[in-house]
């Protein structure tokens, strides 16, 4: 691959990656905001496969593939079943902050990305690594939702959301974590949503919603 | 048939962690160490040690909990779970990869997540929920931060995550970089250890989850957080000092010790206040590796063996307790001394530890790490440990003093009940192995300098 395609590739996936998140915080439709975490699931494992075929890496492309399968594919339609229960009130109905505070927050927190990846930046001034601030302002927008959202759903997106953003780094910053790490954390991040799916169907059935401003039981 | 292999599952699997503990004590000593699987299991002294603490607290709390009618009832997720539990924490120890190190530590939260939630209540549930939240997202924090050390060892020429090369080969690591993983990193693992600021899920998991879980909890899934700090320190420290990660764990042992201290003054609930006293020892060993050094980290191992033994006791009376009385509200326990010794004693005897009070090892290790920090020179920060930790003291053991004295109304009452719900012995052996331990001299403490020397020579 020419290294101007590689260049422009690098830099499409990490702008839709970015995209995708200011999309996240800005819609209020669970639904909405499940499509966007798959088009980012697919955007990152595209970054991946264009940083394999650079890297003549036969392990990142297959990396790739388990990428878009569990962040693309199994991840949404594990959310989506989650909401399929509520189709009703499938919206996030009470957030903290209202959007456009949520909007000048997001502008914000990715000028706050790109201040705090400088010491990433020693890395090298390739491709590859100007586009680390992307990953950490994903990472920083998944904090954003999981502090400002109160649907259980909201919070699973965000927590996945700010775990894209830790993948984005890591296979900008060093093509990836060694392959027995990544199955790890890989079937770590599907446990962990299986089991605040099941969790959130639980406070569904328990409080009659998934509302969490309702769980205020415990405090000292 | 298959109630006894859910009965015993649990006990079994600590069983053969704790004797494969000691075989690694026995087989490391004098500074060797053993692998497996091509180096991606590794054990030097510091895990052979943690991993029998994984074991010893792990008997604890599942041999005591048998004979329990209610409180789990026996059902197979749970001891599937436990088990789960006691292997990726084994696993977590054992591990020579920081990335899968990792791996297991997130898979505890995974395999307690249910065991939080097990008695399904809204409580339970609303435990889980934030326990599940804020234990993976801060655990995310550290991953983020081992992902920049992975990267900082690729540009310096040999990418690895492996804890043996890294310590042994010292590579010229970026300074900047290192910097920002430590401080993730040990961020991350400090929300899993339950320092403070980020101890809030640590009060409701522990309340809410079945007392043998609680224990296992409070002891092993705190301590080998705080291992995995240690581990992450030693790497970082010949690269960028330890003057910045020294100011993070002071910060947080001494938030922590004062969270503590302020919460248990006006605890009412048993096994919040037992929470609350976790977030303090956890305080006291951000301390002691913020001191470093061998003395404070041998005091620091010998601090976590004596708090997850103790803890663990405790726990598994304050579920007695539960069972007995049908509450955990402070304030309806007084005088549960005269009323039922069978369960109080236990707990009297194991809060007594967890004091700190000697001959329990708890006391002497405290010592140690504050005249380690006097010795290297941190006296203010250990002026204010000592005052926290007698404030702490002073508002435990007036709670305690409630259940154990307290005005008698006349009223003589049935006689005292000597039955408890379910096996003493197993509490016996560790709160007398606790009682011990800071005197057994010789082996005991070559054991406990080895493994602290582990993380020296990594740090130079």
């Amino acid at each position: 691959m020419p290294e101007s395609t590689y260049t422009q590739l690098v830099e499409l996936s990490a702008a839709l990656l970015l995209l995708c998140a200011v999309l996240i915080v800005w819609r209020r439709s669970l639904g909405a905001q499940i499509r966007l975490l798959a088009v980012q699931g697919w955007a990152l494992a595209g970054l991946v496969a264009v940083l394999g075929v650079h890297e003549d890496s036969v392990e990142l492309v297959s990396v790739a593939v388990l990428v878009a399968v569990l962040k693309g594919v199994v991840l949404p339609r594990v959310l989506s079943r989650t909401t399929a229960a509520d189709r009703a009130a499938a919206r996030e109905e009470t957030p903290l902050i209202n959007t456009t505070a949520s909007l000048l927050a997001v502008s914000f927190l990715t000028m706050l990305a790109y201040l705090v990846s400088r010491p990433v930046l020693v890395l090298g001034s390739t491709p590859a690594v100007a586009a680390v601030p992307v990953g950490v302002a994903m990472t920083l927008l998944g904090f954003l939702v999981l502090s400002t959202r109160r649907h259980a759903v909201s919070q699973l997106i965000g927590f996945l959301l700010l775990d894209n953003g830790i993948a984005t780094v890591a296979f900008l910053t060093a093509g990836g974590v060694p392959l027995v790490v990544e199955l790890g954390v890989s079937l770590d991040v599907l446990l962990v949503v299986l089991i605040l799916q099941v969790l959130t169907s639980r406070i569904r059935t328990e409080f009659g919603d998934a509302d969490l401003d309702d769980m205020t039981e415990l405090h000292d | 048939m298959a109630d006894g292999m859910r009965r015993y599952a649990g006990v079994a699997a600590a069983t053969v962690v704790l004797v494969a503990g000691l075989a690694l004590d026995v087989a490391v000593a004098g500074g060797g160490t053993v692998t497996a699987l091509g180096g991606e299991l590794r054990a030097d002294a510091l895990s052979a040690f943690m991993l029998t603490v994984v074991g010893a607290v792990g008997l604890t709390a599942t041999w005591s909990g048998m004979g329990a009618r209610s409180d789990p009832p026996p059902s197979t997720s749970y001891a599937a779970l436990v088990v789960l539990f006691l292997g990726a924490m084994s696993l977590g120890v054992l591990a020579d990869n920081l990335g899968v190190l990792w791996v297991a530590v997130e898979a505890t939260t995974i395999a307690t997540a249910f065991l939080v939630g097990h008695h399904r209540s809204r409580r339970a549930l609303e435990a889980a929920w934030k326990y599940v939240v804020l234990g993976s997202v801060g655990v995310a924090i550290a991953f983020f931060g081992i992902v920049l050390l992975y990267a900082a060892t690729r540009s310096a020429g040999a990418a690895t995550l492996s804890w043996a090369t890294l310590s042994s080969t010292q590579p010229d690591l970026d300074p900047s970089l290192v910097r920002l993983a430590a401080a993730l990193t040990i961020l991350g693992f400090a929300t899993k250890a339950g320092l403070a600021p980020m101890h809030s899920w640590l009060p409701d998991a522990h309340s809410q989850a079945p007392a043998p879980v609680s224990g296992l909890m409070s002891g092993v899934l705190l301590s080998v957080a705080f291992y995995a700090i240690l581990r992450v320190q030693a790497i970082a420290a010949p690269v960028i000092g330890t003057g910045m990660m020294r100011g993070m764990l002071a910060t947080a042992g001494l938030l922590s010790l004062g969270v503590a201290t302020l919460l248990l003054i006006a605890q009412r609930d048993l096994k919040r206040m037992l929470a609350y006293s976790s977030v303090e020892h956890m305080g006291v060993l951000a301390l002691a590796a913020a001191v470093g050094g061998t003395l404070a980290i041998a005091a620091a191992l010998l601090h976590v063996l004596g708090h997850g033994l103790a803890k663990a006791s405790a726990f598994v009376a304050s579920g007695w307790i539960l069972e007995t009385e049908g509450t955990t509200r402070l304030e309806d326990l007084r005088l549960l001394f005269r009323r039922r010794p069978g369960v109080a004693v236990p707990f009297l005897v194991a809060m007594t530890a967890l004091l700190g009070l000697p001959p329990f090892s708890l006391f002497f290790s405290e010592v140690a790490i504050v005249v380690a920090g006097v010795q290297r020179g941190m006296t203010w920060v250990m002026a204010g440990a000592v005052l926290l930790l007698l404030g702490a003291f002073a508002a435990l053991a007036r709670q305690v003093a409630s259940i154990a004295f307290g005005a008698a109304d006349g009223d003589p009452g049935p006689p005292p009940d000597w039955s408890a719900p379910g096996r003493r012995f197993p509490l016996g052996v560790a709160l007398g192995v606790t009682a011990v331990a800071a005197f057994v001299a010789g082996p005991f403490a070559d054991l406990l300098t080895d493994a602290a020397g582990v993380l020296g020579a990594a740090a130079g």
